[in-house]
């Protein structure tokens, strides 16, 4: 597969769980915001843009509303992370691959694209409740065409590597925001992730900090867990660069993945809430550097070639 | 006489600069030409409420799916008109030789041009005619095509004349665009106009990219037994990257831009994420000036420097070959006739338009004189730019274009202006008469000439319009190619799909229990377990009432 692509779709994976887990990310706070009065909303505010990565607005911290915060992270196209951003850019990703993913594949990116824009901006068009469910139906869309109508082959592979990648990266930001302040929602935080239910069924009680916590990061079947998701990313570039040789993998983001997700795998739970704290920062950055390490792998994998003139008139080549 | 309804009441066949048009669809007021009545029966049915619901659903699907076109930066739904047009098999069998034969002459022509030049020895064309060509690239002389093929892919546009005659408008052998959109207009219709297809036996035109996949496999070095064929791509801020995109995916290759390719010790090879895998045909649709900035323009980014060393050195192949403008220039096109003669040794079978070459002073004089009557264009333009039709033009600008073909009279040829036919087509809410030329297109394998069934049918919008190109706002149609006589399908079994259904021949007396719901004759779908047990629901019912002081759910 040409490198060119096979970056595109890496990246239609990432834009398109940003773009969701922002969107449940955004949904669950305006909730709780309605919901409880505890905490001054300018400060839970403050902090959610904090964890999204995104400068604080030009307003006084103590200005901040709700809506200002969901207008920044969900319609703002002048902030490359938010909702809308990630769609535009999923979607002229997938224009430039269109025909290496199935068409169908491609109309839903489009359309989603089509639908937010229908009316010019997507703020008009859209409430803020019914934006988040709409992100969040259409993210639902696209995977189940990425799982139902593509070859489980290398544009698969790499699509599931970025949405994998991605995952584990909101997660552990909105972990490390969360477990830094006062003792945090954990209902809302799992909420957050869609787990609230599954934990529940899981363990049948309210969740508590270190259950929770052992749930969003270990749990072996959830699928948007921590480690469920280093894996499928970890198995999915094992089969991109099988091992053939009598040494493990040569290839420098499995290796990564695979280390973090041994921590995991292996981590004594008892010691989890108080390895939280570097855990946590870790994770982004290993991920971070599973990235940049695939990148250099896959996607600049080839020689620059330098045309020069050697003498006047006569062409060369270098290769580097 | 044929009854007519609402949408076709005022239809009448327009006129054009005093002449009256042929119209594709009726021979005068109210008669149908053969072949066409079934159509206008459907269209009579229909009121006009009902076509603008089916344009705008047309339209929905086109955004959906993406085939959109660029106009002025703006992505609009690609304009296909909710008229087909229709061509009769006999006349169709008549165009397609007429366009084999060119396309066979103008192979010939490049062979000759970029190799012994013997029609210039003849003096048949004189020589300077094609050096002075901006399209002649002496980069592509000694370039051997390994099958001797150089127009992989022509669209050969052709107009019909007020005297019912197919005449050639002009030949595009670089990079004709346009396919994707009979496609997918096929497609389309199929959509949101089922019942038409099911009055018609409509030839297929979906066979193009594997016909297309076959050529170029076919044009691979010598020695390649299993060529690898990519189609390169201006990138996607091109108006026809959609068609690259789309043949890229039907042919199942690899869709690459110049910045994929690279060349190196001979070969080209495209950066994937395995490393790099050598090419061995590029379907191109970047310009000759782009393809390699060492050859061409050194300012080009969407190229591949050292793409024609490798081509010459003969590790891969390019299509369309370099320098096949030289033979749909403007002004070679003025020879053709000629070059089918003295090639062929037949008659052409396709008319040109009568053309003036303003390099002869006699017949830049007498073009001059009827300045007013003439149309106009540029040798080098396409596209639809620079045309100057004469009838329409103001003074200023007739002043201006007198100048410049004195100053420059090898830039510009002269036609006589073709009343170009007409078709009924939905505008504004109304069914009238729209000018219309056709693009058929045609591919060559090395063996065989193979024309698409129909083409591209390019709609001049605006009332009295006549110039059709996509980039000056024109619309297409759907063009079918359809068999008159004997094979179309009885309308009753359309109308009553159950009753024809009915009477298939179903296998009896096998072991297999057939489903009585299922007209097809298969198993019913296997059922899950039955969660609606009527006895059961009321059980829950009534359990309902005592939830509120039961256990927890939780405990159970």
């Amino acid at each position: 597969m040409l490198s060119r692509i096979a970056e595109s779709l890496f990246w239609i994976g990432r834009y398109v769980e940003r773009a969701e887990d922002t969107a449940r990310i955004l949904d669950v706070h305006v909730h709780h915001l309605l919901e409880t009065q505890v905490e001054s909303e300018a400060e839970l505010c403050a902090r959610l843009l904090a964890v999204m990565g995104v400068k604080a607005l030009d307003v006084d911290p103590d200005q901040l509303t709700s809506q200002r915060v969901v207008d920044r992270l969900a319609f703002d196209l002048s902030n490359p992370s938010s909702i809308v951003s990630s769609l535009v850019a999923a979607r002229a990703n997938g224009r430039g691959v269109s025909e290496a993913i199935s068409s169908e594949l491609w109309e839903a990116l489009n359309i989603t694209y089509n639908t937010i824009f229908t009316e010019g901006s997507p703020s008009m068009t859209f409430s803020a409740y019914s934006f988040f469910r709409f992100v969040r139906e259409r993210a639902a869309v696209i995977s189940g065409l990425i799982d139902s109508t593509m070859s489980r082959d290398d544009a698969w592979r790499f699509m599931v590597v970025g949405r994998s990648l991605e995952r584990v990266d909101m997660l552990a930001r909105l972990l490390a925001a969360a477990t830094s302040g006062p003792e945090p929602d954990w209902v809302v935080l799992l909420r957050s992730f869609s787990a609230h239910e599954a934990f529940l069924r899981t363990y049948r009680r309210e969740p508590e900090g270190a259950l929770a916590a052992q749930f969003l990061l270990l749990d072996r079947l959830f699928p948007r867990s921590a480690f469920f998701s280093l894996r499928a990313a970890e198995d999915c570039l094992a089969e991109l660069d099988p091992i053939s040789g009598r040494l493990g993998p040569s290839d420098e983001g499995r290796r990564v993945l695979g280390r973090l997700r041994t921590t995991l795998e292996f981590i004594q739970v008892s010691e989890l809430m108080r390895e939280l704290g570097g855990l946590l920062p870790d994770l982004q950055r290993q991920c971070a550097a599973a990235s940049m390490a695939i990148a250099s792998r896959y996607f600049r994998k080839t020689n620059v070639v330098e045309w020069t003139m050697e003498r006047e008139g006569v062409e060369g080549v270098t290769t580097r | 006489m044929w009854v007519m309804g609402d949408l076709l009441d005022d239809y009448s066949p327009a006129r054009a600069y005093g002449r009256s048009a042929w119209d594709e669809m009726f021979e005068e007021r109210g008669s149908p030409r053969p072949g066409a009545r079934a159509l206008c029966d459907i269209l009579q049915s229909l009121s006009g409420v009902e076509l603008e619901a089916r344009a705008s659903a047309r339209d929905r699907m086109f955004r959906d799916r993406g085939i959109t076109f660029q106009l002025s930066g703006e992505e609009r739904p690609f304009p296909l008109d909710l008229i087909p047009r229709l061509i009769v098999e006999e006349e169709w069998q008549e165009l397609e030789r007429g366009i084999v034969q060119r396309v066979k002459a103008l192979e010939a022509l490049l062979a000759d041009v970029y190799g012994a030049g013997r029609i210039f020895a003849d003096g048949v064309i004189p020589r300077r005619l094609v050096t002075s060509s901006e399209h002649f690239h002496r980069a592509a002389w000694g370039i051997e095509p390994p099958n001797g093929v150089r127009v992989h892919v022509a669209g050969i546009d052709v107009v019909r004349g007020g005297d019912g005659n197919f005449y050639v408008l002009e030949d595009n052998l670089r990079c004709p665009s346009g396919v994707s959109y009979v496609i997918e207009n096929r497609r389309m219709m199929a959509r949101i106009f089922p019942e038409l297809f099911a009055s018609h036996r409509v030839t297929a035109v979906d066979g193009y990219p594997a016909k297309l996949l076959e050529a170029l496999r076919a044009a691979a070095p010598l020695g390649v037994a299993d060529p690898t064929v990519v189609v390169m791509t201006p990138g996607v801020y091109n108006s026809a990257f959609f068609e690259h995109s789309f043949l890229a995916r039907q042919m199942g290759v690899e869709l690459v831009e110049g910045r994929d390719l690279l060349c190196h010790s001979g070969r080209v090879y495209m950066r994937t994420s395995d490393g790099e895998r050598e090419v061995h045909v590029i379907y191109r649709r970047v310009d000759d000036e782009y393809l390699d900035p060492l050859q061409f323009r050194s300012d080009s980014l969407v190229g591949c420097p050292g793409l024609i060393n490798v081509a010459r050195s003969g590790n891969v192949t390019l299509a369309n070959a370099v320098g096949n403008g030289v033979a749909d220039d403007k002004l070679t096109y003025t020879y053709l006739p000629d070059a089918i003669r003295y090639y062929l040794g037949e008659e052409p079978i396709l008319r040109n338009v009568s053309t003036h070459r303003l390099e002869d002073p006699e017949q830049l004089a007498h073009a001059l004189e009827r300045i007013d009557q003439l149309v106009f264009k540029p040798v080098s333009g396409s596209g639809g730019y620079g045309i100057v039709i004469g009838p329409d033009a103001t003074d200023e600008q007739l002043a201006s274009l007198k100048q410049d073909l004195t100053l420059n009279p090898r830039g510009w040829i002269a036609q006589e202006l073709v009343a170009l036919s007409t078709a009924p087509t939905w505008v504004d809410n109304r069914i009238a008469p729209r000018h219309l030329d056709l693009r058929p297109f045609a591919i060559n394998d090395g063996n065989d000439i193979w024309v698409l069934p129909g083409g591209l049918t390019r709609v001049a919008l605006p009332e009295g319009g006549l110039v059709v190109n996509s980039s000056q706002g024109g619309g297409s149609k759907d063009t079918w190619v359809i068999a008159t006589q004997g094979r179309r399908r009885a309308k009753a079994a359309i109308r009553r799909p159950e009753q024809s259904a009915a009477s298939n021949d179903r296998p009896s007396g096998g072991s297999q229990q057939w489903s009585s719901g299922s007209p097809f004759g298969a198993f019913d779908p296997e059922p899950g377990p039955s969660w609606e047990d009527p006895d059961r629901l009321r059980q829950q019912e009534r359990q309902q009432q005592q939830s509120g002081h039961g256990q927890s759910p939780l405990g159970c």
